[in-house]
């Protein structure tokens, strides 16, 4: 395996040192909302994974198309790697709305629009790492992988767009939402702050992790083509 | 109407989803590296091996051209027939039994 290069020696140090600020910003620059208390603090994290995570399933979808146009494998690992690490973040995405909904909405779970299409997106896409794991070809793996990928990040957009079309009691804190939402609140300019670090935060922690796995997909590759000429 | 004068103790509930966060994010670091460090091993081993098959390639085509070796070690004697000889006289016997049918 390649040496890693100096610009992702760098981009790991800042992705560390983003993540250290980002945490303070969050759990002490920006002040205590007086209706909800400390968990919404949770808040900062819960929609800069998501929307990373939303942003790497699109991503995905592309990545898709463009191996299915020009059939170079170099493009089905970007999507493998671009829906793994979507997956991680949209996870947390959805464990952390768990969390801040218990003492909110007084329970860890509803059937509500919003976390209904964030519930099919993450099994969609753990159905993905399934459906590769039952193809032995490497070129109908990654043509298969490809056309799943482009029809699942349809869902990204349904489950961003799922609180300003639905009735929903999912907040809405940039941009009208539905009437009925609970936990709404007004940010301060500091919570802005805070919010704006931890989107830029995780913007770079996501490509940091991107180009890291990208790198271990090649070694992957290369594994398996040294094992077939090997074999034959 | 009821005025609430100071936030709720959520603090717990936070705690929680910081701590998900942390652990969830150094498990899948750490699932990352030891995959890397799997595959680095694999590609030396396979590297290895694949050196070596050109080296074994060679000494089986070396062992083709060398004549035949006797049996058990012991030097051949004009009486006694080494396997090549066996497979010839075979050979023979299997022929005129085709010719004879």
């Amino acid at each position: 395996m390649q040496a890693k290069s100096t610009t992702l020696k760098i981009l790991d140090i800042a992705s560390i040192l983003l993540l250290a600020a980002a945490t303070y910003l969050a759990l002490i620059y920006a002040p205590e909302e007086l209706v909800m208390g400390q968990v919404q603090r949770v808040f900062y994290f819960h929609v800069a994974t998501a929307w990373t995570a939303l942003l790497g399933f699109v991503a995905a979808g592309l990545a898709g198309i463009i191996y299915l146009v020009t059939k170079n494998p170099k493009w089905d690992i970007v999507e493998v790697a671009a829906v793994e690490i979507s997956l991680v973040f949209f996870f947390i995405t959805i464990v952390l709305g768990s969390i801040w909904a218990r003492p909110i909405w007084n329970t860890w779970w509803t059937w509500d629009p919003r976390l209904t299409t964030a519930a099919v997106t993450e099994l969609i896409y753990v159905a993905y790492f399934m459906l590769r794991e039952g193809i032995e070809d490497p070129d109908r793996r990654a043509r298969f992988g490809a056309v799943y990928t482009i029809i699942g990040s349809l869902s990204a957009p349904i489950t961003f767009f799922a609180i300003r079309l639905f009735r929903t009691i999912h907040p809405v804190v940039i941009g009208s939402g539905d009437s009925s939402a609970q936990g709404t609140f007004d940010m301060t300019s500091k919570m802005l702050v805070a919010f704006m670090f931890a989107l830029f935060t995780f913007s770079v922690i996501f490509i940091d992790l991107f180009w890291n796995r990208i790198r271990m997909g090649r070694l992957a590759v290369k594994v398996e083509q040294l094992k077939l000429s090997i074999l034959q | 109407m009821f005025i609430q004068d100071t936030p709720p103790d959520t603090s717990a509930y936070m705690i929680a989803g910081y701590a998900f966060f942390f652990v969830l994010m150094i498990i899948y670091l750490v699932s990352l590296y030891v995959r890397s460090r799997n595959l680095n091993e694999d590609l030396t081993v396979l590297e290895s091996m694949k050196e070596q098959i050109p080296v074994m390639e060679g000494k089986v085509q070396a062992g083709k051209s060398e004549p035949d070796k006797p049996i058990r070690g012991r030097t051949p004697s004009p009486g006694r027939r080494t396997t090549k000889a066996k497979a010839s006289k075979s050979n023979r016997v299997k022929k005129k039994t085709t010719k004879k049918k």
